[in-house]
């Protein structure tokens, strides 16, 4: 199997703090891979480490081989890196299926000037754009609504869309920052499922940040564990999750 | 009809405001050219039609893009001068009125589009209040430019001054000399080109572009960004583009009313274009609603003709004004009522059922 991602050593100081120090980990192709941690371990800054919202000041990370270090969110995006976030970003004044096109912006082409006059082209994509952002969003059970607005679906099918949309990118690695947060226990099943059909179905690398140990220990097959921005724990989930160490950072002495 | 059902949402609305400008122009036509209309009513064709091109395009930046601009009038005087220059320049040659005054505005739009351009590339870094001081800056900056500045031809060609001082340093051909723009007495002589018939092929062709814009891929990628910045970065929106994009088209079409502007009253002065009339076009946009171009025509047209139809009613003429800041108190008012907002939804709701069961009829239930 080939490693879809890869860091070393990654890591970013705010003045004199470190907010994430020496990550090291690697992800293979196909793999649900967990990072968990208490409040205020670097969880999220990692993630936007990896989408390129901040800079690494030190350290390296790959993409199916390819340094990412340095480039910007958008290019990053383009190399195949799609997130959604701890609490939701979704266009909240657009419609359901407009969310997915926004995402599949750049995986179709046809210029403002030909959207502006209306020429052939953008009749015809318009249709291949729609068509794939409703099998998408079918593969979520959201097709029923795509007319709505975003903002007035129920909170669990709007961590659905988010996924959606991040799909629409066509990424190689898909990021989820807390996507069970909130949800109450038969969501957080459902969500469980979801998670592993996109897995099987796109063929897609995963890396998720959870809270709810029962979702990591259900579906993760590797975690890290962070504490303090450094790596405490690394491994296969069900010894991790075991280890006195990593007991005693979630639960205190 | 059968053709509306299966459009969907977005073209339907688009063809209902398509509909009412229509139905506006074919009234004005027919009043004004069976001799009905007033001397008043004909005057003030033109300047409602400005006053659109100038809210729909605001409504551009301000309802799609989401950031605040408050020097539209700055990129209407470019294109009402740049405009004004090149018919001055070319009435001896060009004489037919339907080559010139189209060459005019595109004259003008693309002048102004490319001070926008200028302007929004830095500018467009910023966010929410700042960008609002820059552009009004950049409105004062354009209107003192244009107070003072002279161009004058004679037979050695053109002479370009900035302030009176250097204007009169200049020595001219006497015999040869002409004024083409003389500082704050602006452009006079400038063919009268414009009237309702031009105004209202402009509100079409901005409706159209700036519609069409927004229901494309670019248009979205633009809404995305007012949404929420950084989801539109994570999916690959590239910002500063977009923002420039609309923008850019924006400033264009401020350029065009612009000309249309200054094409109505054989002159045009600087002083005209400011920050009071930058206010007024963003009340047209924020009481039409921010985002709806129908809303935009609408409270356009009113408020540009209210305070003049005002003026004509015995008694009241008085309290003209008084009566105009009543009506946008109230028009604030109603528009954020949520009772009055659900009754009018009701309302509307019960017609649409009406409609909505037979088309279920027909098509099964959904």
């Amino acid at each position: 199997m080939s490693v879809m991602l890869e860091t070393k050593n990654l890591g970013i100081s705010f003045g004199g703090l470190k907010a994430v120090d020496g990550l090291s980990l690697s992800i293979e192709k196909g793999q649900l891979y967990g990072l968990i941690g208490p409040n205020g371990a670097g969880k999220t800054t990692a993630f936007n480490l990896l989408t390129g919202v901040y800079k690494p000041t030190m350290g390296n990370f790959f993409l199916d081989g390819e340094k990412l270090t340095g480039m910007s969110t958008i290019e990053i995006n383009k190399k195949g890196v799609a997130r959604t976030f701890q609490n939701i970003r979704l266009f909240k004044q657009m419609s359901v299926l407009d969310n997915v096109k926004v995402g599949l912006h750049n995986n179709f082409e046809y210029t403002a000037a030909e959207g502006i006059f209306r020429l052939p082209r953008h009749a015809k994509v318009e249709k291949q754009m729609n068509e794939k952002a409703i099998e998408l969003l079918d593969v979520f059970g959201l097709a029923g609504e795509k007319d709505r607005l975003s903002s007035n679906l129920p909170y669990g099918k709007q961590r659905k869309l988010e996924i959606a949309r991040a799909l629409a990118t066509s990424p190689k690695l898909l990021l989820l920052d807390e996507p069970a947060a909130g949800m109450n226990p038969q969501e957080t099943q459902e969500l469980m499922d979801t998670i592993r059909f996109v897995r099987d179905h796109f063929d897609m690398t995963i890396l998720l940040i959870e809270h709810d140990m029962k979702l990591v220990a259900g579906i993760c097959e590797e975690v890290t564990v962070l504490n303090f921005g450094t790596v405490l724990a690394q491994g296969e989930t069900s010894s991790v999750l075991q280890n006195p160490e990593v007991v005693k950072a979630y639960l205190g002495d | 009809m059968k053709t509306l059902n299966t459009m969907n949402k977005t073209s339907k609305n688009n063809f209902i405001t398509y509909g009412i400008v229509l139905a506006i122009f074919i009234f004005c036509a027919v009043y004004i050219e069976t001799d009905m209309a007033t001397f008043l009513f004909k005057g003030l064709m033109v300047p409602i039609c400005v006053n659109v091109i100038l809210a729909v395009s605001l409504n551009l930046t301000v309802g799609i893009l989401g950031e605040l601009s408050l020097g539209h009038a700055g990129f209407m005087c470019v294109g009402a001068f740049a405009g004004s220059f090149f018919s001055m320049m070319t009435q001896e040659t060009l004489t037919s009125v339907w080559i010139r005054f189209p060459l005019a505005f595109i004259i003008g739009g693309l002048s102004a589009a490319f001070i926008g351009l200028l302007v929004g590339i830095p500018v467009l870094r910023l966010r929410g209040d700042y960008l609002a001081i820059v552009t009004l800056a950049f409105c004062e900056i354009i209107k003192n430019i244009m107070n003072n500045l002279y161009i004058a031809k004679d037979i050695n060609g053109l002479h370009f001054a900035i302030g009176v001082g250097a204007y009169n340093e200049i020595e001219f051909d006497a015999a040869s000399k002409q004024v083409l723009i003389n500082g704050a007495m602006g452009i006079t002589g400038t063919p009268n080109d414009s009237n309702y018939f031009w105004g209202f092929a402009l509100i079409f062709i901005t409706l159209i572009v700036i519609l069409n814009l927004v229901n494309s891929r670019t248009g979205r990628a633009i809404m995305s960004i007012r949404d929420n910045r950084i989801a539109a970065e994570s999916v690959g929106i590239n910002i500063t583009k977009h923002k420039l994009i609309a923008f850019v088209i924006s400033a264009f079409f401020a350029g065009v009313a612009g000309v249309l502007y200054s094409h109505n009253l054989s002159s045009v002065i600087a002083t005209k274009f400011d920050y009071n009339y930058s206010i007024l076009v963003l009340v047209f946009v924020v009481l039409g609603g921010i985002g709806s171009m129908r809303g935009s025509v609408i409270a356009a047209i009113i408020l540009t003709a209210l305070p003049e139809f005002l003026r004509d009613i015995g008694n009241l003429s008085d309290y003209r004004m008084l009566i105009y800041a009543i009506l946008l108190i109230a028009m604030m008012l109603i528009n954020n009522n949520d009772y009055l907002h659900q009754m009018t939804q009701g309302v509307l709701g019960k017609f649409r059922l009406g409609k909505k069961s037979k088309k279920n009829e027909q098509e099964g239930v959904s």
